[in-house]
């Protein structure tokens, strides 16, 4: 039996129904043609699937489509709406090399804009605790390290501007 | 050294932005209408004989379209090493025998994957189980269980290398030891698991999308295990989510979509779990070294005599070149006046090993740094200075093999050692603290054509348009190295454009140059990037002849490409802007577009690469003693990679590698019982997270390399070996412990310290006699 889900994503309201069983990745992937959310092992280990339900990272992966019904996802295609500019921690991302195969990143960022929405000023040690729920194997994580204390720097900045005016 | 206007500067990826956006298609992102679900059956025996495979249940399910067993198949075997056709040793589904937990069996294709996966569970399979062998040392004995019958020893591949005397040599020396190594199997785990959707066009010709490393190398095996012309079949590389050797053969759920989309008409995907990925992907060889070496009393090596078992698994794959590889990594590094090898690749009915990240010189390199450490401490020599002592250098040649060209070896080993402070540390860091250094050398590419390809081994195609911009095309596969940036940046920097000028379609067969052998072995910024030099000269050629008769130069003048101008070099008034002088071209030839070919095939480079890159690490350790645990705090690398194209691209590349040998060292290993990998996971096969991660201090060593474009050579790859040895030293350093069977574990530190309680610290006693702590020279 399908259970019929409300729920928005990046700010888009969907009506779906889904099996029981169907995860939020799944549902983003295949239902929403959401692509930009990856699935690297399907267990919650490498944090590739990581997606913002309602303010929390979760992974995708372990998060069943009935469960968000009702909430509100942010996905790697909310980050930046509009199609010219990128966010803050996208293009500090892009800047730094932080990108090699691109398999984590979508993670990555999501784990990055948790991380600043609840510490806008990270240091070091922090933005690693942060990324500790995320594998990859082709940075070594410290151009991923260091895209993530840009980004705090831009956002930050960007934010008192704010302030000012 | 030459002035770049885009060599060498900080150039961002040109697919960094769709990346980050979320944007870029990977094979699994995509989808066709009407699209089945593939999933593969595999085998739950390490070793057993099919009696018979009932497929009626599962086909009869609904929303199965399509089952498939060998008996579909043309049952045509196939390998990489084309050129020796008896090792092909593999079909894409089993026939009549399994030969690891894993081997794929059957396929099924469905209306959705959940079906899929049950109709795998409805395929009745009656195995006959055999005897099984895991261990090289039993598969070699008369009376072990055969794997292949065309094979009765299980010794697939022998392969020796011997020049100079060795046993006169040994005579020779003062110092002679043996040692056995063995080290372990990791996995590539790349974040992407593989993935692969096919379908039929109008023609009949099969296109594949395919996470793959090598599309020339899929296009022509699929072609020939189907029984189809190389014609037939397209590859289309979307973005690849990482490789690392794992990808870089035809696979089975390649197959399989390719035959079940001709069978049902409709695009069919496969793609892999990561408990697939893990219980039967590819791996790095595990191996045993008997490693002799002798030395002179001062520390000049006189001889080695090195013998390697490789665990292949159950067929071939990559082993190989693997095998060959050992062997020349063996003879790597340091001068070997007299050297031997023998290496055999031996099955196993365990997951097949293949290609990975360093091919064979991570393995080999792990026995002669260990071994060499060993000696220096013997013979009271600094580990420093015997490397120093007996480091190759540009000119050295190797019998049989190659003369290393540009070579920035002994700056590598100087710089690492005044970066780290080695001197001082290695006498003053305290018990459970500890100093270590590994070095590497690595092959930009490989010049022995297994594969048997009649192409050249890199083309290029550069088309310009009087619009200013210029389209490159080369079968190059970026997969998230960075290699279609680098060849954009090699184009633009010929051709005085910026990277906003070009566009590029690469990694698609039936679209760009024929041929490419693939992303392996390092060979694609060297091999393509000669290629693209190669098409852009043939450009430039043209455009000067137009420039030169528009401006009625006199024949004596240099022109040049720079700025978007084609001009005279002394005089830059004397010119065109490059789109007018791409016009002038084409109206010389009554409209005919501006178009050339540029390819790369070493030639007279001996039998294994044109250039080889060197480097050096430190790495510095805390060991708890009463957990055993190991924290690497801080590494130090000197590299030689020629010219730097990519700065960011080259410290990705160095840190990446760092985060691999260290898992390789401390953390990641295959847990098995039985042929049956037990930590098919994330969670318990062990990769370093950003919290494991040692501050990381780089500095490249200026050299250039004339085979290279713009001087460039292998980057990254051959960083994938000198960080385990350089742990294992530190470690060694910190307890007393030296590690001689990978991966240092708690459990074998501990055990070590329980045995020696206070011997330790005794051995690093007699270890700092004689040093003293002075700065080094830089050269």
């Amino acid at each position: 039996m399908k259970h019929r889900i409300n729920f928005k994503v990046n700010g888009d309201e969907y009506s779906l129904a889904v099996e029981p069983w169907k995860t939020l990745n799944e549902a983003l992937r295949e239902d929403l043609n959401l692509t930009g959310t990856k699935l690297g092992c399907g267990t919650g280990d490498c944090g590739a699937c990581t997606v913002i339900v309602d303010g929390k990272s979760v992974s995708s992966c372990l998060t069943l489509a009935v469960s968000v019904d009702g909430k509100s996802v942010t996905t790697v295609e909310g980050l930046a709406p509009s199609g010219d500019e990128l966010h803050p921690i996208q293009e500090a991302f892009v800047k730094t090399g932080a990108i090699q195969c691109g398999f984590c990143t979508a993670g990555m960022e999501m784990a990055a804009l948790h991380l600043l929405n609840h510490n806008p000023s990270p240091n070091e040690a922090e933005i690693r605790a942060g990324l500790s729920g995320h594998l990859c194997r082709c940075t070594g994580y410290s151009q991923i390290v260091e895209a993530i204390s840009v980004a705090a720097e831009t956002m930050k900045n960007s934010q008192s501007e704010e302030e000012e005016q | 050294m030459k002035e770049f206007s885009i060599i060498g500067k900080d150039v961002p990826r040109t697919d960094a932005i769709v990346k980050a956006r979320g944007a870029a298609a990977y094979t699994d992102d995509m989808k066709l209408p009407g699209m089945l679900h593939g999933r593969i059956l595999r085998s739950p025996l390490p070793h057993a004989l099919i009696k018979n495979i009932d497929t009626s249940k599962a086909a009869s399910l609904p929303g199965v379209k399509c089952v498939v067993t060998a008996e579909d198949t043309p049952k045509i075997k196939y390998g990489n090493w084309r050129l020796f056709p008896e090792t092909q040793d593999e079909y894409p589904l089993a026939i009549d025998k399994v030969r690891f937990i894993g081997d794929e069996v059957a396929a099924v294709a469905a209306i959705d994957k959940d079906i899929a996966e049950e109709a795998l569970e409805l395929i009745d399979v009656e195995y006959e189980e055999l005897p099984a062998v895991f261990d090289v040392d039993i598969a070699m004995k008369s009376e072990a269980p055969v794997l292949h019958d065309y094979c009765p020893t299980n010794i697939s591949v022998n392969r020796k290398i011997k020049y100079g005397d060795v046993e006169k040599g040994f005579a020779e020396s003062d110092y002679v030891r043996e040692d056995t190594f063995t080290v372990h199997g990791v996995s590539h785990a790349y974040l992407e698991p593989c993935s692969a959707l096919a379908q039929v066009d109008l023609d009949g010709r099969i296109t594949i999308w395919t996470s793959t490393q090598v599309p020339y190398i899929v296009q022509c095996l699929l072609a020939s295990t189907l029984g189809m012309r190389e014609n037939d079949i397209r590859v289309i590389k979307p973005f690849v989510g990482g490789g690392f050797g794992g990808k870089m053969e035809l696979r089975t759920w390649e197959f399989c979509a390719a035959l079940m989309a001709k069978r049902t008409g409709r695009p069919v995907k496969f793609t892999l779990s990561r408990e697939e990925e893990f219980l039967a992907g590819r791996r790095r060889h595990p191996m045993k070294l008997h490693s002799k070496i002798g030395f002179k009393k001062d520390g000049t090596i006189v001889a080695k005599d090195l013998k390697i078992q490789l665990d292949g698994g159950a067929y071939n794959a990559m082993g190989p070149t693997a095998t060959f590889l050992c062997g020349n990594f063996g003879a790597m590094l340091y001068r070997y006046p007299n050297y031997r090898f023998h290496g055999q690749h031996i099955y196993t009915n365990k997951p097949p090993a293949s290609a990975m990240r360093g091919f064979g010189a991570p393995q080999s390199l792990y026995a002669t740094e260990i071994q060499m450490n060993i000696a220096a401490e013997d013979l009271g020599i600094d580990p420093i200075d015997i490397r120093l002592k007996n480091a190759q250098v540009s000119g050295d040649k190797i019998p049989d093999v190659a003369t290393i060209s540009s070579c920035g070896f002994v700056e590598s080993i100087q710089r690492v050692a005044e970066m780290s402070g080695w001197k001082e540390k290695r006498n003053s860091l305290k018990l459970g603290q500890g100093i270590g250094i590994g070095c590497y050398s690595f092959i930009s590419g490989g010049v022995f054509n297994w594969f048997n390809t009649q192409y050249p081994f890199s083309a290029a195609e550069v088309r310009v348009f009087s619009d200013g911009t210029a389209h490159l095309l080369t079968m190059a596969a970026d997969i998230g190295q960075g290699s279609d940036t680098v060849l954009k940046q090699i184009l633009a920097e010929e051709l005085g454009l910026t990277m906003e000028d070009i566009r590029m379609t690469s990694a698609d067969t039936a679209m760009t140059p024929q041929g490419d052998l693939g992303s392996w072995g390092s060979r694609v910024t060297l091999m393509a990037g000669n290629a693209v030099v190669n098409a852009a000269k043939k450009i430039k050629e043209e455009l000067f002849g137009a420039v030169s008769a528009h401006h009625n130069l006199n024949v004596i003048h240099e022109i040049e490409c720079k700025n978007g101008r084609v001009q005279a070099k002394t005089r830059p008034d004397y010119g065109l802007s490059f789109g007018e002088a791409v016009a002038l071209v084409q109206k010389a030839n009554r409209g005919e577009p501006l178009v050339a070919r540029g390819s790369y095939t070493p030639r007279g480079k001996g039998l294994v690469t044109p250039a080889f890159g060197f480097g050096a690490q430190v790495a510095e350790v805390e060991v708890d003693k009463e957990t055993g645990l190991v924290k690497v705090k801080e590494m130090w690398t000197a590299h030689d990679c020629g010219t730097v194209i990519n700065p960011r691209s080259v410290e990705g590349q160095l840190a990446g590698s760092i985060q691999m040998g260290l898992g390789y060292a401390l953390s990641e290993q295959f847990v098995m019982d039985g042929g049956k990998t037990l930590n098919a996971n994330f969670a318990d096969y062990k990769m370093p997270t950003a919290m494991d991660m040692p501050l990381s201090h780089v500095t490249h060593v200026d050299t250039y390399e004339n085979e290279g474009p713009m001087g460039a050579k292998e980057c990254g790859e051959g960083l994938a070996s000198p960080t385990a040895p350089a742990i294992s030293d530190a470690v060694y350093h910190a307890t007393g412990y030296r590690c001689k069977d990978l991966p240092i574990t708690p459990e074998k530190i501990l055990e070590h310290v329980e045995k020696t309680e206070d011997v330790g610290l005794e051995s690093r006693k007699t270890l700092h006699c004689d040093l003293e702590p002075e700065p080094y020279k830089i050269g």
